[in-house]
């Protein structure tokens, strides 16, 4: 049986390891038990400031700590890390400063706060910012690892983690973790899955589904949104001919539109993308949005077996 | 120690500077550069703890222009104290140029914060005091907010946060000059009282008369004082001031001198042209 984990109790495990360099610091805004930095918080409280609910000023006090020497992990709800975009944008992207932002809860995949809380837009908004490292793992042991090699990046970046827990797909592969890095997880040669965050595990059933009827697909964790694996977004173009994006966000700017831009300028093939159809979501279990909104292993399959046809 | 008169003269040569650059650029900010001139000649002269010869000295006080745009003001003090040429200031608003529209950490030595989006600056000192702090160091933290600028939200996060986390060693110049893009403040978005507000909000408030220099020094005393609250220098200034046309104009607030104004504002400076 797959051990079952949620990507967020990675981040606050990663913050944890991380606390033995002493420049690493937390900020909060009234989500910590949410995000799971608030282990960090209870064993170092004197390098976590809480910032209330208040993202604009956390971000730009994390830009003031990182200008002086610092390495500040500020979390929030991924909804609420948009309110913050410009602050982002002109307070830490534009001077580089290494800021990590992590924004829990990301997706639909939260489920029944609704769609308020649905954020499916925040990895294409963080993708249009120079500097910025964008990241959603599938997994928690991925999320820990990725979180960590954060320190050694010297730029800002984001990280969308979720609330519910999947699959863990990396215990005992935690060597092929690495930012920009997209990893193989099943070669054929049909078509390319390309999935992050929660869809990985849904794009590896479809693979399975596939299998089935003859059809022998590749499925990418391209856990790093941007920069690209723009190396291995080509040999999969190339060796496949078809490729399906899928990600638990909007169709527009975000993994699929990545793909998508660089292929149709370097190696054109015909393509689906699953994710959200801009629209927005609503209530309901992780499980239910998934098949409201066409995201799930079912609607994967079928994008490959339209590409085939 | 410098004398009052010596920071005055330093003050007089930063005008010069200022409309230099705007009239050469033919675009910028002249009035909220003007109006907050005397307040940085006070705290460059007297208060702040900085090296130009190591502008990145990492123990040095943080000073945080927040409203970005009148970086002329900071160019000028930034040329008078040494931290970049004279010549550099001709190269406002020009392509390749360190001094950029509005100033930038990246490109000007001396700048801390990259600004130009009003708003910002408070919270990025507050970031830069909790640093001072975790380090165990006296060094201060200065910002520089103007106030049309405090209609922004987030100002307000930062000021509730700043009490909440004791920073004393934070502290805010207000340059109430009264003007804003558009038209007088009190037409946009009247802010009543304003020391009030701050007081209300937790903070050590005095307010100067930001043109006495005299005034000026005390608010740096003040400045200095150390207990666990941030302290706020709440400045009355006027917008364009020391060039006739310019004071209390809104229309000055984002415009250059043509050359009939510009030969004005020189002769009114003590220029010979």
């Amino acid at each position: 049986m797959t051990r079952m984990a949620a990507t967020r109790d990675g981040y606050g495990e990663a913050l944890l390891e991380l606390a033995k360099n002493e420049k690493v610091v937390v900020l909060e805004a009234d989500l910590g038990k949410s995000t799971k930095s608030l282990h960090f918080r209870k064993k170092y409280p004197e390098r976590t400031i809480s910032c209330g609910i208040g993202e604009q000023n956390m971000f730009l006090v994390g830009a003031g700590l990182a200008s002086s020497g610092y390495i500040p992990f500020a979390s929030t709800f991924a909804i609420f890390t948009e309110r913050g975009f410009e602050q982002m944008r002109n307070g830490i992207a534009r001077p580089n400063l290494a800021v990590h932002i992590c924004g829990s809860h990301g997706g639909t995949h939260t489920g029944t706060d609704g769609s308020s809380a649905q954020s499916i837009e925040d990895l294409a908004i963080y993708r249009t910012l120079p500097n910025v490292t964008v990241m959603h793992p599938c997994d928690d042991v991925s999320t820990k690892i990725l979180t960590k090699q954060l320190v050694g990046t010297n730029a800002p970046s984001y990280t969308r983690t979720a609330r519910n827990k999947s699959p863990v797909l990396y215990e005992g592969r935690e060597d092929e973790i690495q930012i920009g890095k997209g990893v193989l997880h099943r070669q054929g040669s049909d078509a390319a899955i390309i999935a992050c965050g929660i869809l990985v595990s849904e794009a590896l059933e479809a693979a399975e589904i596939l299998e089935h009827e003859g059809i022998h697909v590749t499925v990418i964790d391209m856990h790093t949104i941007k920069p690209l694996d723009e190396e291995l977004v080509l040999k999969v173009a190339k060796e496949c001919g078809r490729i399906v994006t899928a990600e638990d966000h909007s169709v527009i700017g975000g993994l699929g539109g990545a793909v998508a831009e660089f292929l149709i300028e370097n190696h054109p093939v015909p393509m689906k993308r699953i994710g959200v159809q801009d629209r927005f979501g609503e209530s309901g279990e992780a499980n239910e949005m998934l098949d409201l909104l066409g995201l799930s292993s079912p609607y994967i399959a079928n994008a490959v077996r339209d590409l085939l046809n | 120690m410098t004398t009052v008169a010596e920071l005055e003269e330093i003050a007089r040569k930063c005008r010069i500077h200022i409309v230099n650059m705007v009239y050469n650029a033919q675009a910028g900010h002249p009035g909220g550069s003007l109006s907050e001139i005397d307040l940085l000649v006070g705290l460059y002269g007297t208060t702040l703890n900085v090296d130009a010869a190591n502008p990145k000295w990492a123990d040095r006080d943080r000073f945080v222009l927040s409203k970005g745009h009148a970086s002329p003001g900071m160019y000028a003090i930034l040329a008078e104290y040494g931290f970049i040429e004279e010549e550099d200031l001709s190269s406002y608003r020009v392509l390749g140029g360190i001094c950029q529209g509005h100033v930038d950490s990246k490109w000007c030595p001396g700048v801390d914060f990259s600004a130009g989006s009003l708003g910002m600056g408070l919270s990025f000192a507050m970031g830069c005091a909790v640093a001072a702090r975790l380090d165990g160091s006296n060094r201060q933290s200065y910002v520089m907010l103007g106030d049309g600028e405090i209609q922004e939200g987030s100002v307000w996060e930062a000021a509730m946060a700043a009490v909440h986390h004791e920073l004393g060693n934070l502290n805010v110049i207000l340059d109430w000059n009264g003007i804003q893009n558009d038209d007088f403040c009190e037409e946009q978005m009247r802010m009543f009282d304003v020391p009030a507000k701050w007081e209300a909000f937790g903070w050590n408030v005095k307010v100067i008369d930001g043109h006495n220099m005299n005034d000026i020094l005390e608010g740096m005393k003040f400045l200095k004082q150390s207990n666990e609250r941030p302290n706020i220098l709440i400045a009355k200034t006027i917008k364009g001031k020391g060039v006739s046309y310019m004071e209390n104009n809104p229309a000055f607030h984002g415009a250059a001198p043509n050359d009939e104004q510009y030969t004005l504002a020189m002769k009114e400076l003590g220029v010979q042209l």
